[in-house]
């Protein structure tokens, strides 16, 4: 009952071949049984699963679903708010918090009729690359339980992976959807910037921000992308544009698309086996119609530099909320305000969290502003130019998710190794680009590879449209994790 | 190279209270991770725009009506002290 992919699982609802309840009730029992192994979930809220999906089962019944998302069970990142469900963005300054509404996009799944099973684990307010990071404990990767799954959406690309969760969503801001997908052998989008509404995600980095979605396969990620994308009055920065029928975009092969490959995503000190199968599915593609060009990105080297200012200059902005005064952990018995939040900071951050707290503040602090955040901006209009040259060439790019696979947990100790991992990853958040992961091979170990495709601003179709045709071309989707 | 002092200050600023083993580690750490960025100035940024926000939109206007608002006892449901319907934190002003 588990394992069914998310167009399949609807088709099997329609056909009354099994209902809602009994799905929620597989995959709750199968997380009762395997995740304290995987670490996937922080918070499963099974009374409310079955709630949701017995309403479910009446709408099925009755011939009157509410659409494919209509009694799916989806897994939901641990930094999204879900009203009366605890969300913890895995720190333990919110280990207590429970949200008084929902976000936009947890909103609108309940309006498609998915089912919540529970909110997955996550590096401490999204800031890591291997969910180890994570106040709680880390999460496994299902395809060897002794590796990470990546991150930051470590517990969603798990959830997916080891079927924990029909479909998941994760955030992405500088590669938190793309990576754990790749090192999760699973689909997982990042959608423009804009595409999707913020309005109840916990900020960490405000302009790079997006909610996507992780998928057992494309058709997936495509149904969850069009469930939660759209404008919304509640966030400013979403953009008012009419969201296509991602699935119905699906169809009609490559023939005629040009791919760039850009020449800095091959470097020196990447996993060989990584780049023999991200060059195979390049030919794979040229195979299928599709033409093939070389393009540069110049300044691709520059990207983890120009993110690791201007995502923790806005992250010390965004966590300045976290004082202990409205919300959160308070360290009591301070004599004053100041000494009240600097105590309470301490115990309730993080490592990692504290680190770019401290970094984001020295960037933007007076005599460096110019020096570091100034030049970081201008750095980024040179990574979007990059872009915007290669986009009046061809039509999508094609390159690596990351330069490795799945690494071991406790394996990167020093803050810029892990960082290093999303070379690929954080110059399409920085020009605010969608970009798909898909899986295109493993390697000899066994752990799968992440395929990158990146678009246009808000040319979606054109991506999914060819990760759909590579994915039918191949059959990597055939393996499985052996989770038991 | 960031000395202790500005670590010092930085985490005044950043109201974080670090320990003396912490205040080595931040220095050393963000000392490496600065080196990294310091690439930057190896590029010529000059009459270059800078990059905000990834999207073009600026002054996003919407009308101005009233709302309903989040009901008080709700928002005052995590608090982590408060007195009647008001958040209670240290005393700020002396007698």
């Amino acid at each position: 009952m588990t394992g069914l992919t998310i167009h399949e699982l609807g088709a099997a609802y329609r056909r009354g071949e099994t209902t809602p309840t009994q799905v929620v009730a597989a995959y709750l029992a199968r997380i009762e049984r395997l995740d304290a192994r995987v670490g996937a979930y922080l918070t499963v809220t099974r009374e409310a699963a079955l709630r949701a999906a017995a309403a479910a089962d009446a709408r099925h019944r009755a011939g009157t679903p509410l659409g494919p998302l209509d009694g799916v069970p989806l897994a939901v990142k641990d930094v999204l708010c879900t009203r009366g469900v605890r969300t913890t963005c895995g720190s333990k300054i919110l280990e207590r918090f429970v949200p008084p509404y929902d976000a936009t996009a947890v909103e609108r799944l309940a309006a498609a009729g998915a089912v919540l099973l529970g909110k997955t684990n996550m590096d401490e307010f999204a800031m890591g690359s291997s969910t180890e990071h994570s106040a709680f404990r880390p999460t496994k990767n299902p395809w060897d339980l002794a590796r990470v799954p990546g991150g930051s959406s470590g517990g969603s690309a798990a959830a997916v992976a080891g079927d924990l969760a029909a479909g998941a969503f994760g955030t992405d801001t500088g590669g938190s959807v793309r990576q754990p997908a790749a090192f999760c052998g699973v689909v997982g989008l990042k959608p423009t910037y804009g595409r999707v509404s913020r309005y109840g995600l916990v900020a960490f980095a405000s302009s790079l921000d997006q909610i996507g979605p992780l998928g057992q396969d494309v058709r997936d990620a495509a149904l969850l992308l069009g469930a939660v994308a759209g404008h919304d009055p509640r966030d400013a920065t979403s953009v008012d544009a009419p969201v296509p029928d991602y699935a119905a975009a699906l169809d009609g092969g490559v023939r005629g698309l040009r791919v760039g490959v850009p020449r800095e995503y091959f470097i020196e000190g990447m996993d060989p086996e990584v780049g023999r199968a991200v060059r195979e599915a390049v030919e794979t593609l040229r195979g299928l119609g599709a033409t093939v060009e070389d393009v540069s990105l110049p300044t691709t080297d520059y990207g983890i530099a120009v993110y690791y200012v201007i995502a923790p200059a806005e992250a010390s902005s965004n966590l300045a909320r976290y004082d202990g005064v409205k919300y959160g952990l308070r360290v009591g018995g301070a004599k004053d305000l100041i000494e009240m939040s600097s105590r309470t900071r301490a115990a309730g951050f993080g490592a990692e969290v504290k680190r770019r707290i401290m970094l984001g503040t020295y960037a933007l602090s007076a005599g460096y502003h110019d020096a570091y955040y100034g030049r970081a901006q201008k750095v980024r209009t040179l990574v979007r130019r990059d872009f915007a040259r290669a986009f009046e060439r061809v039509d999508l790019l094609v390159g690596p998710t990351t330069p490795n696979v799945a690494f071991r947990l406790g394996e990167k100790e020093d803050p810029l190794a892990m960082y290093l991992n999303d070379v690929f990853t954080v110059p399409t958040s920085l020009a605010g680009l969608p970009a798909v992961s898909v899986r295109c091979g493993f390697s000899a170990a066994g752990l799968p590879i992440g395929l990158q495709l990146i678009g246009r601003a808000f040319d979606e179709p054109t991506i999914l449209r060819a990760a759909h045709a590579y994915e039918r071309a191949t059959s990597w989707l055939a393996r499985r994790p052996s989770l038991a | 190279m960031i000395s202790r002092d500005d670590v010092v200050q930085v985490a005044r600023l950043a109201r974080l209270e670090l320990s003396e083993a912490e205040l080595e580690r931040m220095r050393r750490q963000l000392d490496g991770i600065l080196a990294y960025i310091d690439q930057l100035k190896a590029l010529d940024v000059a009459g270059v725009e800078p990059t905000s926000h990834a999207v073009p939109l600026t002054n996003v206007m919407r009308e101005d009506e009233a709302a309903p608002c989040w009901p008080q006892e709700e928002m005052l449901a995590n608090a982590p002290d408060r007195a009647g319907e008001l958040f209670r934190v240290p005393r700020i002003i002396e007698d």
